[in-house]
């Protein structure tokens, strides 16, 4: 259940510019700023939980330790090692596969379903019938990811598991397969566990957007002899670009986050098949005892993040002023 | 487009304008096939949890004879009553309730303070101030976990539920001050004029102006950090090692394949998990599906 946070943008917000004051001038003392006092618990937390543990690990990556004698300085060594790594390559690499299980196929997915219970399903058939679905579709999400993923590694389960049962009894018994369990197949299983959590999110968002689109608009691109596929991609697609922007970034960053339905399902094997950053620097951590190492993957993957933000948010931003001067 | 937050969380049901329009056009063939494409699709979706009830329900020599998809052939609750005993269910049920609880208040409280320096008090580089606090909620927790680990291992609090009291409380205060400081932004200047020329101090209008108006809101709060909370892993994983202390999620989780759980032990141990969560659900649809939009664009 990701919430989107999506970072003010500058010119938005005229109130803060032109009225750059307090809200409450003439009570209290210290005028506007007393009101640093109420930051102040806020600040004191937040210095303790992420602001020092960030630049210690940070700290960390430049350092061999392995938790027990003081850390040793050892500059660029683990950053040369992770370049070298064919471990934590096979990781990214997982991660583009969790973000295309996780993003793109629930994005587009999620388009659709939501174009077709707001448009037809919700016009023809009435709202109720629309929130019902869109509330099974939404189901999965509401599960400890954790949990979600023991739900279909269950159905998974080699011997006499769900899925192999329906197989044989559909007479499919040649598919049967260890699915987790074999490293053409855990990859895949994963991430149909993550479609399946994802989906009802990018649902839920878009149905949102659209009580924003004008019917107007579409009667009357109607009129001009524009078919479904057209109003959808001219109209609808373009009306709720920065809801698609926003479930974009956040389901890429909990894309690259993933650890929970890995930990349940594989522990990242077999042998790599379905490691991940998350997962490797949480094993280097507590299971090989090389803080440094896994401090170094943490990093990698922090910067990852703080890159992509950004650029998410200057690509959006650039297309909107695009918008703006159509 | 701002990215305030504000009116979506208390603008009415967004339900409406669907049923405002839903006996204008006549319905096709087509359409029932469209339905019918949603309906399968929705029970494709539904068909693990409906999978997971019926067989915690069987025995595992039930489930070797007539497999996964029939009905149990008479109710079993021992498998059910395993886990639950195994693992001291009531135990993880009232843990994950501690922390989650605790959370979510701790963490709106903070969040009203932050918000109102920020909203209503407008202090210098508040747009750094809520950027900061933004970065808490982007960043991987891997990069935060072993420095955590070692400083609360330090002072006696590793393996104690404060310890994930203290850092959620912290992780989900930096999205409620984001989302709280637009909402104090937007609040009506003249009733905070009107308690100031009563003569009310800061301290009493926060108390007994903004927090009540802004209820609504704040309930909303806690209802999503509670939730957020509870389905956490990595840090309640890492940090609550002795059985005692273990969250649901995570006492399931460590659990799994685990020799003495049979198969439809296993199955029992997933529906364990998944209730908690669909009874929150059921209570708080609305405000779920709601205000889940919170975060998106307006």
């Amino acid at each position: 259940m990701t919430i989107a946070p999506v970072v003010a943008r500058g010119k938005k917000r005229p109130t803060e510019s032109i009225d750059d004051q307090s809200m409450l001038p003439n009570s209290g003392k210290g005028g506007r700023a007393g009101f640093w006092l109420y930051l102040i618990p806020g600040f004191v937390l937040f210095t303790v939980v992420i602001l020092i543990p960030l630049v210690w690990n940070i700290f960390l990556s430049f350092t061999e330790w392995r938790g027990i004698k003081p850390p040793e300085f050892i500059g660029l060594d683990n950053w040369i090692e992770l370049s070298q790594d064919a471990k934590f390559w096979t990781s990214f690499g997982n991660s583009i596969a969790m973000i295309v299980a996780m993003v793109i196929v629930p994005t587009l997915l999620g388009l659709l379903l939501a174009a077709m219970l707001f448009d037809l399903v919700g016009k023809k058939f009435g709202g109720r019938v629309a929130s019902f679905l869109r509330a099974t579709y939404y189901l999965p999400q509401i599960l400890p990811v954790a949990v979600a993923a023991i739900v279909i590694g269950w159905i998974l389960r080699p011997e006499n598991g769900a899925l192999n049962t329906v197989l044989e009894a559909v007479g499919l018994g040649d598919l049967q397969h260890n699915w987790l369990g074999s490293p053409d197949t855990a990859l895949l299983s994963i991430m149909f566990v993550m479609v399946w959590v994802q989906l009802g999110y990018p649902v839920v968002i878009f149905m949102a957007a659209l009580q924003r689109v004008d019917p107007e608009l579409y009667e009357a691109a109607e009129l001009d002899g524009a078919n479904w596929l057209q109003r959808f991609r001219w109209i609808t697609v373009s009306i709720i670009r920065p809801e698609i922007f926003v479930v974009t970034l956040t389901c890429t960053i909990a894309a690259l986050k993933v650890f929970g339905p890995i930990y349940t399902l594989t522990r990242g094997g077999p042998g790599t098949s379905t490691i991940v950053p998350s997962y490797y620097s949480y094993s280097e951590f507590f299971q090989n005892q090389q803080v440094g190492y896994g401090a170094t993957i943490a990093t990698a993957l922090t910067v990852v993040i703080v890159v992509l933000t950004i650029v998410f948010i200057k690509a959006q931003n650039r297309a909107e002023r695009a918008e703006g001067n159509r | 487009m701002t990215a305030t937050i504000a009116p979506e969380l208390s603008v009415a049901e967004p339900e409406h304008p669907l049923k405002l329009r839903q006996r204008k056009t006549r319905r096709t063939v087509g359409d029932w096939l469209i339905l019918a494409a949603a309906i399968v699709f929705g029970a494709l979706i539904a068909a693990p949890f409906v999978i997971i009830l019926i067989n915690s329900f069987k025995s595992p020599a039930d489930y070797a004879t007539s497999g996964p998809l029939t009905l149990p052939s008479n109710l079993y609750f021992d498998g059910i009553a395993a886990f639950w005993e195994r693992v001291n269910f009531p135990e993880k049920l009232w843990n994950s309730f501690f922390i989650s609880g605790m959370v979510a208040i701790l963490a709106v409280l903070i969040s009203v303070f932050n918000a109102f320096a920020i909203g209503i008090g407008r202090v210098k580089g508040r747009t750094w101030i809520i950027i900061l606090f933004l970065l808490a909620n982007m960043l991987p927790q891997e990069a935060l976990l072993y420095p955590l680990y070692y400083m609360f291992k330090q002072v006696g609090l590793y393996d104690n539920v404060w310890s994930v009291i203290i850092i959620f409380t912290v992780i989900q205060s930096a999205f409620g001050t984001y989302l709280l400081s637009s909402v104090y932004g937007t609040f009506p200047k003249e009733i905070l004029e009107a308690a100031s020329l009563d003569g009310a101090s800061r301290w009493q209008i926060l108390w007994r102006v903004i927090v009540p108006i802004s209820r609504p809101t704040l309930a909303v709060l806690v209802i999503f950090f509670f939730i957020w909370t509870w389905n956490e892993f990595l840090i309640p994983l890492t940090f609550l090692v002795s059985n005692a202390n273990q969250t649901v999620p995570v006492s399931i989780a460590v659990l799994q394949g685990d020799r003495l759980m049979d198969v439809t032990t296993t199955s029992a141990s997933a529906l364990l998990g998944l209730i908690p969560t669909l009874i929150f659900f059921l209570i708080f649809q609305r405000t779920l599906t709601r205000g889940i939009t919170a975060g998106a664009v307006k």
